[in-house]
């Protein structure tokens, strides 16, 4: 995949990106954004309540799909009696993105400021980096820019892991139980939201992506940072976008903009895409008339819709909604950690239903039995892994209600016999846990 | 003290105990896993309640306390135990 700008102005995290110039290395970081403002060693404490204070002003939100305020988790991990480690969630589950993985390559070193702010905040001098096991080159990126750090004199200690690559290998829960020897699946959290506990201490875990944003707010204010987007997603975000367009990748965009225009950047034809998949495999179906709306999430969120983890996929007009979701689902329910019932049995069962309406002739109380389970799913894991699968399910029902019609009436529509316009689905299956 | 029930989706392997006991309180979805609905527990069935957390060979259920701001329903009361026991 390549790297695209929307446009200019709006580039922040892939500033000083080109075609010519894709060095990462730290003197080309450096001449791009400038020395990262390390905190001076008198007066550490003044310049924490600074730091939190101006993360929290800028509003910026948790680009790993759960889109919690970064200041509040922060400020929750500080009021931990003891606490000291920072965590580099570039575990990117989702297969349709290729953010994180972008970020680790082109700009690594601004991922690592983000987490060393973190660290300093925190008064922790422990960073580990989390990154999938099968995405080797985003390892390697880590790995050649905390040497290179090290040598620049950096006294934070830099781990690179390379947890089981699997999609609920990404949780908290997981990644932390992992550091901490574990397998890398989730744990049972009664009262959420919790903080994660690594070796006795609590743990600031953030997405790659916004350690990035951390890095450069702390650069240049929380007022540079709302100067682009809306006042309730300030700011940019990276998107993945891929599916039904002809330039797939990652672009870094501000918010506010409308899914319509940002799916044509990548080379969407007009009146060529019936649907957009927002927020990855866990996320939800925008239908082709709801594609003006802004990427925004209060605006979202009116369309019952979210950006998750910033994945955008055009489902092509011949295509069927209904088939792509079953395939996913099917893919989902591989993905299960196979710990909680309701997952282990309720997925596959969703799958199988799904891929009933999708592609053979059913009644209609195949699509009753479909609601009944999703009731019977929903909120009875250990994470939310099932939740997510329930989400675009109810998604696809409400965007492709004529399509579950019509397959009812008639039997399979054309486009569920087109092959999956999804990236990935067939890929990454479970290997090992640890 | 309101308590309501908790299920531990990992720890519980469907033996279905619970909703022999507490019918009531628990039924079991199609593939024989507790459901609990989020209800506080009614005085007149904490018996059962307590027999279903005492009887899980998992010990995947178990009392929680509600905060008393969002206690809506007569409850047991007079518990001093910590929240993970059963209230006696």
């Amino acid at each position: 995949m390549s790297v695209v700008e929307a446009s200019p102005a709006q580039r922040r995290l892939f500033y000083g990106l080109s075609e010519a110039n894709t060095r990462s290395n730290l003197s080309e970081h450096h001449r791009r954004f400038g020395e990262s403002p390390m905190p001076p060693i008198h007066h550490r404490h003044r310049w924490r309540e600074r730091f939190q204070g101006e993360l929290e002003a800028s509003g910026l939100t948790g680009r790993g799909g759960a889109e919690f305020p970064v200041a509040t988790k922060l400020a929750a991990v500080r009021s931990h009696r003891r606490h000291g480690v920072v965590v580099v969630n570039s575990m990117e589950g989702e297969p349709a993105s290729q953010k994180d993985a972008t970020l680790a390559r082109y700009a690594p070193h601004l991922v690592l400021d983000g987490a060393e702010l973190m660290a300093a905040a925190l008064g922790a001098s422990r960073v580990h980096v989390c990154v999938a096991r099968d995405r080797e080159r985003a390892a390697r990126a880590y790995e050649v820019a905390a040497k290179e750090r090290i040598h620049a004199g950096s006294v934070t200690e830099f781990t690179i892991g390379t947890p089981p690559a699997h999609y609920v290998a990404g949780e908290e829960s997981s990644l932390s139980r992992w550091i901490d020897g574990g397998s890398a699946i989730p744990t049972f959290r009664p009262n959420r939201p919790s903080i994660p506990v690594i070796g006795g201490r609590a743990a600031l875990v953030d997405n790659a992506e916004t350690l990035a944003h951390v890095a450069l707010i702390a650069r240049y204010g929380s007022e540079w940072f709302r100067s682009v987007g809306t006042p309730d997603s300030p700011g940019t975000t990276l998107l993945t976008i891929s599916g039904a367009v002809t330039r797939p990748g990652v672009y870094e965009t501000a918010f506010g903009q409308t899914v319509e225009a940002l799916v044509g950047y990548a080379g969407a034809e007009s009146g060529g895409v019936s649907a957009v998949l927002l927020g990855g495999y866990g996320g939800t179906w925008l239908p082709g008339h709801e594609i003006v709306t802004p990427l925004a999430s209060e605006e979202l969120k009116k369309v019952g819709c979210r950006i998750g983890p910033g994945v955008m996929v055009a489902l092509g007009s011949g295509h069927c909604g209904l088939a792509e979701t079953a395939r996913i689902v099917e893919w989902m329910a591989t993905q299960s950690a196979g710990q909680c019932g309701p997952c282990v049995f309720g997925l596959p069962a969703l799958a199988e239903d799904l891929k009933a309406i999708a592609t053979t002739n059913v009644s209609p109380s195949v699509v009753e039995r479909v609601w009944s389970r999703l009731l019977a799913v929903e909120g009875r894991g250990a994470c939310r892994h099932p939740d997510g699968v329930v989400r675009l399910v109810r998604s696809a029902f409400r965007a492709f209600s004529d399509d579950v019609d019509y397959h009812l009436a008639n039997g399979p529509c054309l486009g569920a016999r087109l092959r999956t316009c999804m990236a990935g689905v067939s890929e990454r299956r479970i290997v090992q846990w640890r | 003290m309101a308590v309501r029930l908790q299920i531990d989706p990992i720890a519980c392997d469907a033996f279905g105990y619970c909703a022999e006991l507490a019918p009531e309180l628990i039924t079991l979805d199609e593939w024989g896993y507790p459901l609990v609905e989020g209800h506080l527990v009614p005085i007149e069935l904490a018996q059962d309640a307590r027999a279903a957390v005492q009887s899980c060979p998992r010990k995947a259920i178990r009392f929680v306390h509600v905060e008393p701001s969002s206690r809506g329903r007569v409850a047991i009361s007079g518990s001093k135990r910590r929240p993970t026991r059963s209230p006696r």
